[in-house]
């Protein structure tokens, strides 16, 4: 991997390393610290698998009361903390520092209320996504924001991610879907924002939390909003002949007034590549493949159904699918489902990005990724979340070839600054973590940066939690990062990723 | 800035009110306040200058010249606008494209002084008083994808951007909405924009048993039939000291009986409202149940006048938002009985009461009762003789605690609007 500037370390605290422990054995039981080599390994990376690092020790809490008392005693002691969710974020938002204490949240794994008078669900933070829809389904609700990962990743870094999902268009991300939380800042304050009302008095302060990536505040507690499920669900497999097309039909879709539940694209590339893999039973001859989900009463989405078919065939389409019923549908989606594995069948590594752009900027966009994939002599292919202008082009490359992973990391860096020019933002869900950090000057200028460096100022004095990760060290656009997975060897490989 | 310009900009200086024409005047103007120490009072078209506390402020900044639409891209669903266009010009702007701002703005006009003005959008923003579909769709902060502003030191700002999907940097679009001006100087706001449905239809209970009001608000909210709008509008009090203008407001030739009602609202195709209306005649057994429908056009103007607060218009009195936890609504309605006017939205979960001028130890009490079951409570519009001294807006002690670091990282010398919302920030 290139070479990641991380924060100075401060020798100081590496040298009191048996000063601490000592400490934090009076905050928590001795068996949740951790500090000898082969405990704490697991913790040295998370979802961005290509950077590693070993902490200092890891604490696990119990309690908010312990993550406070930690939190104030590293905060008068000047120890940096590095809080952790699940480790499934894929932009390095948890990566350790040698001379900071992972705070690791995998003790709060409690559901601790759940609560259909005021339709929401009471969470420790280290609950997963997947879990919540669990607790409620028998009574046919749901937790509305599906993350790829959302059978492992927690719901406190859902909150630190804003995640979203493929239906963000219609429900919203994390911070649309949320009624409060509690959270420790790093003087040790345990604070509760928002509760079981809508809104809140005062400022939006969950809000500004939402999207922090763990720089704020460590999140102990969130109480999330559940809905009822639809009563109906279908797709429509809609293939076009270019990828303008199909962009267009995007619009056209949006322009008469559907909200689609979820609407994806894939290029060729990804479509040959996931019907190798997964067998989907998908056009191979198409330029563009899009999947269109509707949800609503039945009737409703028989109608938006027809609609849909109607725009596509205005919008040349060559071939239109429409599920029948859910084994159909579930196998519309089970070729897109399965992008990542059909990339890491094509080449020993992939990188996934994850910039956002308008929705009508995409054939633009995947003209000029196409130039640039001559340019670095590499291959891309593309999936865009086309309901919420969420794209992910995904290179694949050798990493052995370190000619070819230089490259790769300046086509990443080029294609993010692309995602940028169009009026898009560097990314829509995985966070800016360390790997577009230095990228963020392409979005933000020194103004803007400086405001968010005095709200964190503002919270964390001493800039002691989790530094290093979103705002620029370099202060230069650097080329680095995205989902980087080595021969496979992903973080996680039993995770669907899309 | 052109030599000229600036010396025209000095000269404005000199004013109480000063009005910048563009976000670079705001700029210049907030460095000079800035190193002056001078307290400023933000005003779009003051639409709204009633809610909080009354300012005493040096200099006034009226942002009113920044005025007017910067991009509309229907297709991409979003408007971006500067802060001090009307809300009413981009809510006709939209309606062109069969689009709107789905959190359903309020028009606080009408309780100020019996006329429609809904201000500007800057302004709008700055409060965050989401509409009937709040429990549906979101609040306006839901619907901000982006802003640029001018901070307390004069640096220009921005956040977010033009796209749904965003986490890259903090999202200071969550924390400016609603601060009531005491943040950043709103200068320009991208607004998401969603398709009108093509039809709507709303259907009344006329009930006044309030446990069954409560069971109906839960049901409703337990459904899948995407009901978008859900309040309770009891009889008023008979009592001298408020207008009994109900029956008036809501006359209607199809809401068949008196009395206190619940009323919800299907938006959709016309086939799919029928779909969902057989399915909640059965879910919340409407067949044991006085109901009176609405169509199109008369369910439009039922809505018009639940989000223009008509009930409250010209209102001499003290009304004051509250909002509880759903599961708490029937408390309230059971302590506020038939002594107060008041109405329920956000189908069950919002209160708008009136509490009567010279009564102001009765909102001392109805603050603690709305605390004591975990809602909070603002105080929206004052009478003459009002004299309460407690916060007009709730807020418990760490809240106020960051918040007050959150205000002194965006306008360290707190020259903007200070003590508008909570006298320390």
């Amino acid at each position: 991997m290139s070479n990641l500037v991380l924060p100075k370390i401060d020798r100081s605290t590496i040298k009191k390393k048996e000063f601490i422990l000592g400490k934090l054995k009076k905050f928590t039981n001795a068996e949740n610290i951790l500090s000898h080599q082969s405990e704490i390994k697991p913790y040295e990376t998370d979802g961005l698998a290509a950077y590693k690092q070993t902490p200092l020790a890891v604490v696990l809490p119990e309690n908010t009361e312990e993550v406070s008392k930690i939190l104030k005693f590293c905060n008068d002691e000047n120890i940096k903390i590095i809080p952790r969710g699940a480790g499934t974020g894929l932009s390095g938002g948890a990566l350790p520092l040698q001379d900071a204490i992972t705070l690791g949240l995998g003790k709060f794994n409690k559901i601790l209320e759940i609560d259909f008078d005021n339709k929401c669900v009471v969470a420790q933070s280290g609950v997963t996504n997947l879990s919540i829809t669990h607790a409620v389904q028998h009574k046919g609700f749901y937790y509305a924001p599906d993350p790829s990962s959302q059978l492992a990743c927690s719901i406190g870094g859902n909150v630190a991610e804003n995640s979203g999902g493929i239906h963000s268009l219609k429900y919203g991300t994390t911070t649309n879907n949320i009624l409060g939380i509690e959270m420790v800042i790093m003087d040790g304050t345990i604070c509760r924002v928002g509760g079981k009302t809508l809104d809140q008095e005062g400022y939006d302060i969950m809000g500004l939390i939402c999207g922090s990536e763990g720089l704020l505040g460590v999140i102990t507690e969130v109480t999330v909003k559940i809905l009822k499920k639809t009563q109906s669900v279908r797709a429509a497999l809609i293939g076009f002949s270019t990828i303008e097309d199909g962009g267009n039909c995007v619009s056209d879709i949006i322009s008469s007034g559907i909200i689609p539940a979820g609407m994806e694209i894939m290029d060729k590339a990804l479509i040959v590549a996931t019907d190798n893999f997964a067998k989907a039973g998908y056009p191979r001859d198409a330029e563009a493949l899009m999947i269109v989900e509707l949800d609503g009463t039945k009737s409703e989405v028989d109608n938006l159904l027809k609609q849909v078919g109607d725009i596509a065939k205005k919008n040349n389409s060559n071939s239109l699918k429409l599920s029948k019923n859910e084994k159909e549908r579930l196998a519309f989606w089970s070729g897109r489902k399965a992008a990542f594995p059909a990339c890491g069948a094509m080449a020993p590594d992939y990188y996934c990005m994850d910039g956002s752009i308008p929705r009508g900027k995409l054939a633009v966009a995947l003209k000029e990724i196409k130039k640039l994939s001559k340019k670095y002599n590499l291959k891309v292919v593309n999936a865009f979340h086309a309901g919420d202008g969420n794209l992910h082009p995904i290179i694949v490359f050798d990493g052995g070839n370190k000619d070819q992973f230089k490259r790769t990391e300046e086509l990443g860096a080029e294609i993010l600054k692309l995602c940028v020019k169009l009026g898009g933002v560097l990314t829509g869900e995985h966070g800016v973590g360390i790997e577009k950090r230095e990228l963020m000057c392409e979005m933000f200028n020194d103004n803007d940066i400086q405001q968010q460096l005095s709200i964190k100022k503002s919270l964390d004095q001493k800039n002691l939690l989790n530094p290093g990760k979103v705002y620029p060290i370099l202060r230069k656009c650097a080329e680095e990062g995205r989902v980087y997975v080595h021969r496979g060897e992903e973080k996680f490989p039993d995770l669907p990723r899309f | 800035m052109s030599i000229e310009a600036k010396k025209n900009f000095q000269i404005s200086l000199d004013s109480d009110v000063l009005k910048p024409d563009d976000e670079q005047n705001v700029s210049e103007i907030i460095r000079q306040t800035y190193k002056k120490n001078l307290p400023i009072k933000i005003i779009g078209s003051n639409s709204k200058k009633f809610i909080g506390y009354n300012l005493q402020t040096a200099k006034t900044l009226d942002i009113s010249n920044l005025s007017g639409i910067v991009e509309y891209l229907p297709e991409e669903l979003y408007i971006k606008v500067k802060a001090g266009t009307p809300l009413s010009l981009i809510e006709e702007t939209l309606d062109k494209n069969n689009q709107q701002l789905a959190f359903e703005p309020i028009d606080f006009g009408f309780i100020q002084n019996g006329k429609s003005n809904k201000g500007t959008i800057g302004g709008y923003v700055s409060c965050n008083f989401a509409g009937s579909r709040r429990f549906k769709l979101g609040s306006v902060r839901d619907h901000i994808l982006g802003f640029r502003g001018v901070n307390g030191k004069g640096d220009i700002i921005k956040s977010g951007g033009i796209v749904v999907k965003n986490v890259t940097g903090y999202d200071l679009s969550k924390v400016v909405t609603g601060s009531f001006g005491t943040l950043v100087v709103l200068t320009e706001i991208t607004l998401k924009v969603s398709p009108k449905k093509p039809s709507q239809s709303t259907v009344a209970i006329h009930t006044e048993d309030t446990n069954q009001v409560s069971k109906l608000f839960d049901k409703i909210l337990s459904s899948s039939d995407e009901i978008s709008g859900s309040v309770y509008i009891p009889d008023e009090p008979k009592n001298k000291k408020f207008e009994l203008n109900k029956y008036q407001i809501f006359k209607f030739n199809d809401l068949k009986h008196e009395g206190s009602f619940l009323a919800f609202r299907l938006e959709g195709d016309q086939k799919s409202i029928e779909e969902r209306k057989k399915n909640l005649a059965k879910e919340l057994e409407l067949n044991k149940l006085k109901t009176s429908t609405l169509d199109i056009h008369q369910s439009i103007l039922f809505w018009q006048k639940v989000n223009n607060l008509e009930l409250f218009k010209n209102t001499k009195n003290n009304i004051l938002r509250a909002v509880v936890p759903l599961s708490n609504n029937k408390k309230l309605m059971k302590y506020l009985k038939n002594k107060y006017k008041y109405y329920i939205d956000w189908s069950g979960s919002l209160f708008w009461i009136e509490v009567a001028d010279k009564d102001e130890m009765k909102i001392k009490e109805i603050k603690k009762f709305i605390l004591e079951i975990d809602g909070y409570l603002a105080v929206i519009k004052r009478s003459e003789n009002f004299s309460f001294h407690e916060s007009l807006f709730t807020i418990n002690e760490n809240r106020l605690f960051i918040s007050k670091k959150i205000k002194e990282s965006f306008d360290p010398k707190r020259i903007f609007n200070p003590g508008k919302m909570y006298r320390e920030i």
